[in-house]
């Protein structure tokens, strides 16, 4: 998983995270892992409802996962997830 | 050279659409600046925690991406930290998320470690371990009235929180909603709006859902409590039973700010914005107005303010010390910062150009901020 570099002291100071799979997880469960392991950095992404924030996209192979199967999108191992802020304030 | 460590000096702290600066002075009339902290992210509240001889600045956090969170420091500053869970978190069976953090309120003395929040969506939290975990106030989470509460410009939120020194009467305000009050500790809630108008509502005097803007209590007469109103400036002296306009003498009635003086009765201030549909200074010029006689008449303050202002001043952007005589602080929605060491007679600048000021706390603390 590639976090944006502001969320990095968040996750040890790594914007790499790896998380242990013997199949396909869905992105809900990878969000449930880091966010056991970094809980400030879970309450960055998702609110508490399990929600994924607004302005938070999350991309599996280049693809958000809104326009997927959200939180239950499958996420292969070797897969990348990559999230980035959306272009939002003033 | 910075101040000495054991040197009493005022912080007053400044929070703004993108990060929060903190301000120092020994005297309340030169002022040194530091920040910003928390570059980038909204600071809607701030609480500043002086009891049991130490000084907690607790802020309300809130990214547009990474959500809204409370931070706290023990060194004025100098570093800063959440509880990994985070102090406020709604409970799941409520199926609600915390958009936004308005109201930050240490309880008295008498209370160290309590500290009360407001919150968007319209929530009362109460923390008994300094500000690092809230629990939900169920009794007005669960209001028969909940539904039927709406949402102002700036979003619901309970905004004022007033806890009465017997810890059992308890009163808050919501945009839109109105003032309820609690008289077992915030178990249970009524509301209490009766006289006050919500012009905007088919009826003009229901029992709820007023918008009100903020509400702050005499810290001398027991049972007094001041309000600015969406339109409206009131006074109850029977705990909010009824309320009666003193808006009578005030360029105009409609504004965001009440203040109450620390320790006398009858003193108030407001900063009247002139309507509705048109939230500037009335003229375009600043002041801040005080009643010495709970309302009754109202004196004019602009000695030092700018001569011309076209920012509004938000409800939280505006607080009191408890020194004597009391400090006087706000900033506006341009940025403008301005404190004033006596009461409002005279106003000196902060700081100026700043983001949109959306909430300021004074407090007498030992030491002072270093730079961020």
């Amino acid at each position: 998983m590639l976090l944006p570099s502001v969320l990095a002291p968040l996750a040890g100071g790594r914007s790499g995270l790896e998380v242990a799979a013997d199949g396909p997880l869905p992105v809900g469960r990878l969000l449930d892992e880091l966010a056991g392991n970094y809980p400030a950095l879970g309450r960055r992404l998702r609110d508490e409802t399990g929600s994924v924030r607004r302005f938070v996209n999350v991309y599996v192979s280049g693809v958000e996962i809104r326009r997927l199967q959200g939180l239950g999108t499958e996420v292969s191992p070797g897969q990348e997830v990559l999230i980035i802020q959306s272009v939002a304030g003033g | 050279m910075g101040a000495m460590a054991s040197e009493e000096n005022f912080v007053l702290a400044i929070g703004t659409k993108k990060g929060l600066w903190l301000a120092t002075s020994p005297d309340r009339r030169s002022w040194s600046l530091s920040g910003p902290h928390f570059l980038m992210s909204e600071i809607p509240s701030i609480g500043i925690d002086t009891r049991d001889g130490k000084t907690r600045i607790l802020v309300g956090v809130r990214s547009e991406h990474w959500g809204p969170t409370v931070f706290h420091s023990d060194d004025l500053g100098a570093s800063w930290n959440e509880p990994e869970q985070g102090a406020i978190r709604f409970p799941e069976d409520t199926g609600a998320a915390l958009e936004r953090v308005w109201q930050i309120y240490p309880d008295a003395e008498s209370r160290p470690g309590v500290v009360w929040a407001g919150c968007e969506p319209i929530s009362v939290w109460k923390s008994t371990d300094g500000g690092e975990h809230f629990e939900l106030n169920r009794g007005l989470w669960d209001h028969p009235h909940r539904s039927e509460w709406g949402s102002g410009y700036g979003g619901a939120a309970a905004h004022s929180i007033v806890v009465h020194p017997d810890g059992e009467r308890v009163h808050v305000a919501m945009s839109t909603g109105g003032v309820y009050r609690s008289k077992d500790g915030g178990q249970s809630w009524d509301a209490r709006n009766k006289g006050i108008s919500a012009y905007f509502n088919p009826d003009p005097y229901p029992e709820f859902g007023q918008c009100v803007h903020k509400i702050a209590a005499d810290s001398a007469v027991d049972g007094r409590l001041y309000a600015q109103n969406h339109h409206g400036v009131y006074r109850t002296d029977d705990d909010a039973e009824t309320w009666e306009s003193i808006a009578e003498g005030l360029p105009a009635d409609f504004g965001f700010v009440m203040l109450t003086h620390p320790h006398r009765a009858g003193t108030a201030w407001v900063i009247p914005l002139k309507a509705d549909g048109e939230r500037i200074p009335p003229e375009g010029k600043l002041a801040v107005h005080r009643t010495d006689d709970a309302g009754v008449t109202w004196k004019r303050l602009d000695e030092g303010l700018p001569g011309s202002e076209f920012n509004a001043v938000l409800r939280d952007a505006a607080c009191v010390d408890t020194a004597e005589p009391a400090g006087v602080y706000f900033g506006t929605r341009g940025g403008s910062v301005y404190a004033s060491a006596d009461e409002g007679e005279h106003f000196t600048e902060v700081a100026s150009h700043l983001p949109d000021v959306l909430c300021v706390r004074a407090a007498q603390v030992v030491g002072a901020p270093v730079p961020a």
